[in-house]
């Protein structure tokens, strides 16, 4: 058992070190996921509640695409059909190699699939604004785009925090996928580190011993984020 | 008479038409559909461009044989996971500490992980322990990869379902077990007769969640050698170096979802057409 | 949203494309391999690539007078990424197959070993032809000539693919296939090390039909100049001795 432990360790002999090099990459790809993936789903939230019928297809069809799709499948055509279309647009112009990279990919498609499940939390929230709010602030002169900064959206994150926070969750256990295409986050360096020392258990239940203490903080942390935004709500009793 | 004639109003010409103006949002709407149906066009021209007769019907088999193996793998690991939930859901809401840590803990570590890891760590790890499982008996059964992935996937369909019957039944007012219990009926005849049924009902939406998105996480048994429909894919892309066969798969996914998906709300509002929503 | 995406995917791109158009003088080559090939290529615990397969492409760039930079891929996509000019040339045991002469050009073989089955011993394996295999689990590396063989004419036995050639030992010494067809000669250094449990069993294969004509290096269809380049320089090392020293430096008979 304890030596065990000690492949643990930091440095050339342990794969502490490249385990924890690869929560790095977790982490870091499920935030630099996240601002794209929110902005996206509020823009087609806005086209979903939109009173113009062709936006309303539109961002209709991009999230049944997106929510329909596997995440894997997702991931490999983004990263293999990017690369291809990415090398034909530059072929018109340049010889050289364009290369999709691994985090960008993940990004992207990671991405993609989170907005259109938030824009479906983003689209009930805004059902959950009184129809009335906006109405008043234009009646009062503000501009659509101020009434939906000022009145609107301040509200939204109160309403869309608890469909959020179950995604940002669901969006760290898929950065796991990203294990197929080479990128090294910590399910990859876990594999790596099987692959040498065939140690399956051991390392596998350490990892998603890792996965789960990331759930708890980012609970926690949701949490307080949660309580915050609604400090000003009445409990009914 | 004359006092009652009636005065005919001459015929006018209809009011006009309701004019629809060119705003902003309806530009981009306009756009942003043109740009989904030029997609539309581009994947049909490229399905029909690299359409290869002899490629397609030597590899269509084996996607069809791919697609049964998914649908196996998600019918059996909800219906499992379904019998396995409700104990569990049960063992949730139970009044012994012990039982309702033991259940609160299975359901934490089940969705707290990726269930690609859930899924390494046992085919793998069985991998590991290949003497002691023999000497158990149980090696039969974790031999097959296909196996393997099933017990991943029940145990985490398990976790999910225990919590969507959970919130279901906690949602049935507590007043009707109350009436119950008044009346004399046993615990046990409570909750198959009065509770569950309802509970059932409301758990349908969230049901047909999971099962989506147990269709969509099936794709990652393709990674433990499981020919699903994900690894016939892979398998004929290998072959062939042909993109479309991705997009043929995304097809094929996308169809079964989106069929299930409409099924499922029709068979939901037609079982809840009573309850005033 | 689509605008918004291309226009990402464009701008990203451009902040992330690799630069360098690669003359057609061929000063700087680029090479592909796998890695995870044992003795032909692997990394090695500094986490460099080793072995014959890289030998061999830095001897010929040595010939060439050329820079070679060496990107390791993984194998189901090595095709796929010469097609799109991540590398110029594959140095990495691949056989040349006429399937795969559809999608890209070789140059000459620069070895030739044949496939051979192992199997647990004691397994009681020992006739492997299709009907000796009947009914049994069979292992290879997918994108293969091993896998496309097991596939075409193991049609009454189960055919497991893998990502890579490790992956099948590792579950042939589990206990989940009851045999593996691959390269006679990776195995054999397999059987060496972590796969005592095992054994060869059959006869080799090496029918030009399924297995080709050997390993060459796998070219662009239109880099036509390359080709001709590495040809001679191949033709040089094997006549200045070059490549009898690499090969007596890994394998204690010719691989030619």
């Amino acid at each position: 058992m304890m030596d065990l432990i000690a492949q643990l360790a930091w440095g050339p002999t342990g794969w502490g070190d490249e385990l924890a090099a690869g929560t790095m990459v977790t982490v870091s790809l499920a935030l630099a996921t996240l601002p794209f993936g929110l902005a996206i789903g509020l823009l087609v939230a806005l086209g979903k509640t939109s009173s113009e019928k062709t936006l309303q297809t539109a961002a209709n069809i991009y999230t049944t695409i997106f929510r329909g799709l596997p995440e894997l499948l997702t991931l490999l055509i983004v990263y293999y059909g990017g690369q291809i279309v990415l090398q034909r647009i530059f072929a018109l112009f340049t010889d050289a190699y364009v290369e999709v990279n691994g985090f960008v990919a993940g990004m992207v498609a990671l991405g993609l699939v989170f907005s259109a499940f938030s824009s479906e939390v983003f689209a009930s929230a805004f059902k959950g604004i009184p129809a009335g709010q906006p109405e008043a602030a234009l009646a009062l002169g503000l501009t659509r785009w101020q009434a939906l900064r000022l009145v609107t959206l301040p509200q939204l994150i109160r309403l869309s925090i608890g469909g959020l926070s179950n995604l940002w969750l669901i969006l760290l256990k898929e950065t796991s996928l990203v294990s197929v295409i080479a990128l090294n986050d910590l399910l990859r360096n876990t594999n790596v580190a099987v692959g040498f020392t065939k140690q399956p258990l051991f390392f596998y239940s350490v990892a998603l011993l890792i996965y789960l203490v990331l759930s708890l903080i980012s609970a926690k942390g949701l949490g307080t984020i949660e309580n915050h935004v609604k400090r000003g709500e009445q409990r009914v009793a | 008479m004359s006092e009652t004639a009636v005065r005919i109003i001459e015929a006018q010409s209809p009011p006009p038409g309701v004019v629809r103006k060119w705003t902003v949002s309806r530009i981009a709407g306009t756009a942003l559909c043109g740009v989904w149906i030029a997609i539309g066009i581009g994947l049909v021209w490229s399905l029909y461009g690299a359409f290869d007769p002899d490629v397609f019907f030597k590899y269509m088999p084996r996607m069809a044989e791919g697609l049964l193996v998914t649908t196996k793998l998600v019918v059996f690991s909800i219906f499992f996971g379904g019998l396995l939930a409700i104990p569990l859901a049960l063992a949730r809401m139970s009044t012994s500490v012990v039982v309702r840590g033991f259940a609160f803990a299975y359901v934490y570590i089940f969705r707290g992980t990726p269930i690609l890891g859930q899924m390494f760590l046992l085919y793998y790890g069985a991998g590991q322990f290949v003497d002691e499982l023999i000497t158990l008996n149980l090696w039969w059964f974790f031999r097959e990869a296909y196996n393997c992935v099933l017990l991943t996937f029940v145990l985490n369909t398990t976790a999910y379902q225990a919590e969507i019957y959970k919130t279901a039944i906690e949602s049935i007012p507590r007043g009707q077990r109350e009436a119950a219990e008044t009346l004399g009926l046993k615990k046990g005849l409570t909750f198959w007769k009065i509770t569950f049924p309802q509970a059932m009902i409301t758990a349908l939406r969230p049901l047909g969640n999971e099962i989506i998105l147990m269709i969509k996480a099936s794709a990652v048994a393709s990674l433990v050698t499981v020919f699903d429909l994900m690894g016939a894919t892979k398998l004929a892309f290998s072959r062939t170096f042909d993109f479309n066969v991705y997009l043929w798969a995304a097809i094929l996914y996308f169809t079964i979802v989106e069929v299930l998906r409409r099924t499922w709300d029709w068979v939901e509002t037609r079982l809840t057409r009573h309850l005033v929503r | 949203m689509i605008n918004f995406k291309n226009l990402a995917f464009v701008a990203l791109a451009t902040a992330i494309m690799s630069s360098g158009a690669f003359a057609a003088d061929w000063t700087k080559i680029r090479v592909g391999t796998e890695g995870a090939y044992k003795p032909f290529n692997f990394i090695d615990a500094n986490g460099e690539l080793q072995g014959f397969d890289v030998e061999i492409a830095k001897a010929l760039c040595a010939e060439m007078k050329a820079d070679c930079t060496l990107v390791a891929q993984d194998w189901d996509g090595i095709i796929p990424a010469l097609l799109a000019k991540k590398y110029d040339v594959i140095i990495a045991s691949m056989s040349i197959t006429e399937e795969r002469m559809k999608t890209v050009d070789f140059t000459d073989k620069y070895y030739n070993t044949p496939a051979r089955f192992v199997a647990k011993k004691g397994g009681g394996i020992s006739d492997t032809t299709p009907a000796g295999l009947k009914g049994k689990t069979l292992g290879a590396q997918s994108s293969t000539t091993h896998s496309s063989y097991l596939e075409d004419n193991y049609k009454d036995s189960t055919v497991k693919l893998y990502a890579t050639q490790d992956e099948a030992n590792a579950d042939l010494a589990a206990g989940r296939l009851d045999a593996v067809l691959a390269d006679s000669v990776v195995i054999l250094d397999w059987l060496g090390g972590d796969g005592s449990c095992c054994e060869h069993v059959g006869e080799t294969f090496n029918e030009p039909k399924w297995f080709g004509l050997g390993a060459g290096m796998a070219i662009r269809k239109e880099d036509g100049e390359l080709k001709e380049k590495l040809n001679t320089a191949l033709a040089a090392i094997l006549e200045n001795g070059t490549y009898k020293k690499i090969n007596d430096k890994f394998f204690p008979f010719p691989v030619y």
